[in-house]
C-alpha cells in the first residue's frame, strides 16, 4: 500500500503500467517487463560501451607498466602502492571527484573505471612476468634473443595465462563498478537501478541488475575464449 | 648468412688465464683457466659443485662476461663479438634442456634460424632435417608442444635446436642430468654417435665424473675456487691423475673405469692352440708347444670353438672330441673389457676364448691380460664417439 504513491510519482514506471495492479503493488510482474524491455536496450548498450573502453584503456596502460616496472624492479613497489591506494577510493566519491577535472559523462566515468583496473591488471602481470621459468629466459637469451625479443617471444607469452585471469577479475570487476558511473552522469544500466532505487521497484531492479550480472558472465567468457585461443600449449598433454 | 652447409662446421677453442670475479666476493669463481680444445672435440669441465665449471662454460658465449683473460674461438676472442651475434653461433643446451612450452617443436627448433630471418620453406626443410639427425618422425613431431613429448625426446629436440644453424661450437651444461639412468646412457651413446659424425666442438659440463669418462675427447678436472686440477685425456686422467684432488675426484674404482674405455680388441690377446676332431694327435701336440695357453681348444671346421679339450682328447693316434669345460665365456673383440672382465668372473673363469664378428676363434682373454692392460698406461684407447660407433645396432632404438 505504501509503496504505491512512490510508483506512482514514477514516470518511467507508470507510463506503460496500465491498470496492473502487480505495479501498483510493486511485485514482480513479468507484465511489466516484457512490455518495457525495449527500454534497456540503449542502458545496456552504453554500459558495454563503458566496459569495453575503460577495460580496454586500463589493460593497455596496466600492462605497458607491467612490463616497464618488470625491468626496472624498483618501480614494482611504488606501482603497486598507488594503484592499490587509488583501488581504495570508494567509487561514488571517484566518480565525483572526477567531475571537476573532467566534467559530466563518458570522460569521468571511463577515467575512473579504468584506474579501478590498474591494480588488478598490473599485479597480475608483475606475479605472470616472475613466474617464468628461469631457464627458460636463461635458454632465450643463451641462443642470441635480445632483451626485448626474450620479452615478446618468451616471457610474454607464458605469462599470458596470468595476465589474462588479470583481465578476467578486471572486466568483472568494471561491469559492477559501471553501474555507478550514472553518478558522472554518463547512463548504463546504472542509470536504470538508481531510478528504482529511489522508487524501489522490484521489477526493474530484477531486469537492470540481471543485465549487469549477464554482461560480467558474457564477457568473461569472451575473455576465457580469447585465452585458449591464445593459449592452445596449455591444453596439450602427453599423447 | 651464408648456408649452413657452407661454414666450417667445427672452430677450435682456447681459454687463456681466464678469470671471473664476482664483487664482494674474495675468492674468485674462475681462477687462471687456461685449456685448449681442437676443432670437433668434446671438452668435458667437471668438478664439485662450486668449481665453476658453469661459469666457466657460461663465459664462452659471454652469458658471463670475463673478468680478465680471453677466450679464443677459431682464433677470434669472445670479446670482440655482439653478444647476441656470438649466442646465435653456439649451441646451447641447458639442464632442463629449456624448451619453450607455448612453441610447437618445429618452432622451438626454428628460434635460431628465425632469429637469423632464415625464408620459412628454407626453416621448414631444415627442421625436419634436424628432427630425422636426432632421430624423431618430422610427422609426428613437428606440431608438437613440448608437454607431449618424453624426456628424452625433449632432450633430442633440445639438441636438434641446438644445432639448428650447423653451430662450429656447442655447449652443453648437464644436458642429460634431468633423464633417469637408463634412457640417459641410450641418449648418450646417441649423441656420440651423433658427434661421431657432426665433429662439433663441444663444452660440455656435468659433476658426474663417469659421464665425463664417458662423453670426454679431453676432460677439465675443475676444484672448487675455480682452479683447473688437471686437463688431459680420459685414460690419462684415470691412469695418472696429477694431484690427490683428482686422484679422490676420479674415484678408487679408476683401474676399473679405465677398463670401460678399451675394447677386447685393443689389447694383446693369449694365442690358444686349436684341434679338430679327427686330426692326428702328433700335430695338435706340436701347436699346443707354441701358444700361451697349455690347453687346447676344440674348433669346428669354420674354427668356431666348441670346448676346452680334455688330456684324455690327446692321448690316441687322432684327437678324440672330449671336453674338459664348455667354451665359456666367448668374449668377442668388440666387446668393452671391463664387459668382458665381468663375464670372466662371474663365470670364475681365469680365461675365455675370444671370437672376431664371425664368431672364429681368435685367441683367449685372462685375467693375467687385463691386469696387464691397466698396469701399461700406453695402450690404446679410444675417443669418445670412436667407442659407441660401434654399437650402432645395440641401442639405436627409441623409446
Amino acid at each position: 500500500m505504501s509503496g504505491a504513491p512512490l510508483i506512482a510519482q514514477g514516470g518511467f514506471v507508470r507510463d506503460r503500467a496500465g491498470e496492473s495492479s502487480c505495479v501498483a503493488d510493486n511485485g514482480f510482474c513479468l507484465d511489466w517487463i516484457s512490455k518495457n524491455l525495449d527500454r534497456y536496450q540503449t542502458p545496456f548498450l552504453e554500459h558495454v560501451y563503458l566496459v569495453v573502453v575503460s577495460v580496454a584503456i586500463g589493460f593497455v596502460i596496466a600492462v605497458a607498466l607491467g612490463l616497464l616496472a618488470h625491468r626496472r624492479r624498483w618501480l614494482i613497489g611504488p606501482l603497486t602502492g598507488v594503484t592499490g591506494a587509488l583501488y581504495t577510493v570508494p567509487s561514488i566519491a571517484m566518480f565525483f571527484l572526477l567531475q571537476p577535472l573532467l566534467g559530466r559523462g563518458n570522460a569521468p566515468a571511463i577515467v575512473g573505471l579504468a584506474i579501478y583496473t590498474q591494480v588488478i591488471i598490473f599485479r597480475n602481470v608483475i606475479t605472470g612476468l616472475a613466474g617464468v621459468p628461469k631457464e627458460m629466459v636463461d635458454a632465450a637469451a643463451g641462443m642470441g634473443m635480445t632483451p626485448n625479443q626474450r620479452l615478446f617471444k618468451v616471457e610474454v607469452p607464458l605469462a599470458l595465462p596470468e595476465i589474462l585471469a588479470g583481465l578476467r577479475i578486471a572486466s568483472a570487476t568494471t561491469v559492477g563498478l559501471a553501474a555507478f558511473a550514472a553518478l558522472a552522469g554518463a547512463g548504463g544500466l546504472g542509470q536504470q537501478l538508481i531510478v528504482s532505487s529511489l522508487i524501489v521497484f522490484k521489477s526493474n531492479v530484477v531486469v537492470a541488475g540481471g543485465l549487469v550480472t549477464l554482461l560480467a558472465a558474457a564477457l568473461d567468457l569472451v575473455v576465457l575464449g580469447i585465452q585458449r585461443l591464445l593459449t592452445p600449449w596449455r591444453r596439450a598433454v602427453l599423447a | 648468412m651464408g648456408d649452413a652447409s657452407d661454414r666450417s662446421s667445427a672452430e677450435p677453442l682456447e681459454f687463456r688465464e681466464v678469470t671471473k670475479r664476482y664483487p664482494g666476493n674474495a675468492e674468485p669463481a674462475v681462477d687462471g683457466l687456461s685449456l685448449k680444445l681442437p676443432a670437433g672435440e668434446i671438452c668435458v669441465l667437471v668438478g664439485p659443485s662450486g668449481c665453476g665449471k658453469t661459469t666457466a662454460m657460461r663465459m664462452v658465449n659471454r652469458m658471463i662476461d670475463i673478468t680478465s683473460g680471453d677466450i679464443l674461438l677459431g682464433g677470434r676472442s669472445v670479446k670482440q663479438r655482439q653478444p647476441d651475434e656470438l649466442r646465435r653461433n653456439i649451441g646451447y643446451v641447458i639442464q632442463q634442456i629449456g624448451l619453450f612450452p607455448h612453441r610447437t617443436i618445429a618452432d622451438n627448433i626454428a628460434t635460431v634460424p628465425a632469429l637469423l630471418g632464415w625464408k620459412k620453406d628454407r626453416i621448414a626443410t631444415r627442421v625436419d632435417e634436424l628432427l630425422e639427425l636426432v632421430g624423431l618422425d618430422p610427422h609426428e613431431m613437428r606440431d608438437r608442444f613440448p608437454a607431449q613429448l618424453s624426456g628424452g625426446q625433449r632432450q633430442r629436440v633440445g639438441v636438434a635446436r641446438a644445432l639448428a644453424v650447423d653451430p662450429p661450437v656447442m655447449l652443453m651444461d648437464e644436458p642429460f642430468g634431468a633423464i633417469d639412468p637408463i634412457n640417459r646412457e641410450r641418449l648418450q651413446n646417441e649423441f656420440l654417435r651423433l658427434q661421431a659424425e657432426l665433429r662439433k666442438t663441444i663444452v660440455f659440463v656435468t659433476h658426474d665424473i663417469d659421464e665425463a669418462i664417458k662423453m670426454g675427447d679431453r676432460i677439465a678436472v675443475m676444484q672448487v675456487g675455480g682452479r683447473l686440477a688437471q686437463y688431459a685425456p680420459p685414460a690419462e686422467l684415470l691412469t695418472a691423475p696429477a694431484t690427490p684432488f683428482v686422484e679422490d675426484f676420479v674415484g678408487a674404482d679408476r683401474a676399473l673405469k679405465r677398463l670401460a674405455l678399451q675394447r677386447v680388441r685393443d689389447i694383446d690377446l693369449w694365442s690358444v692352440a686349436t684341434c679338430r676332431a679327427g686330426e692326428p694327435t702328433a700335430a695338435a701336440r706340436a701347436r699346443l708347444t707354441d701358444a700361451d695357453l697349455d690347453i687346447p681348444m676344440l674348433v669346428d671346421g669354420e674354427r668356431r670353438p666348441l670346448g676346452w679339450l680334455s688330456e684324455r682328447g690327446l692321448t690316441g693316434e687322432r684327437v678324440r672330441p672330449e671336453l674338459r669345460s664348455p667354451a665359456e665365456p666367448i668374449v668377442e673383440l668388440d666387446d668393452i673389457l671391463r664387459d668382458a672382465l665381468s663375464d670372466l668372473l662371474a663365470r670364475e673363469s681365469m680365461y675365455g676364448p675370444v671370437v672376431d664378428a664371425g664368431g672364429h676363434l681368435v685367441g683367449a682373454l685372462s685375467i693375467q691380460a687385463i691386469s696387464h692392460a691397466i698396469g701399461s698406461a700406453g695402450s690404446e684407447v679410444r675417443s669418445a664417439a670412436e667407442r659407441v660407433a660401434g654399437d650402432a645396432g645395440e641401442s639405436a632404438g627409441q623409446e
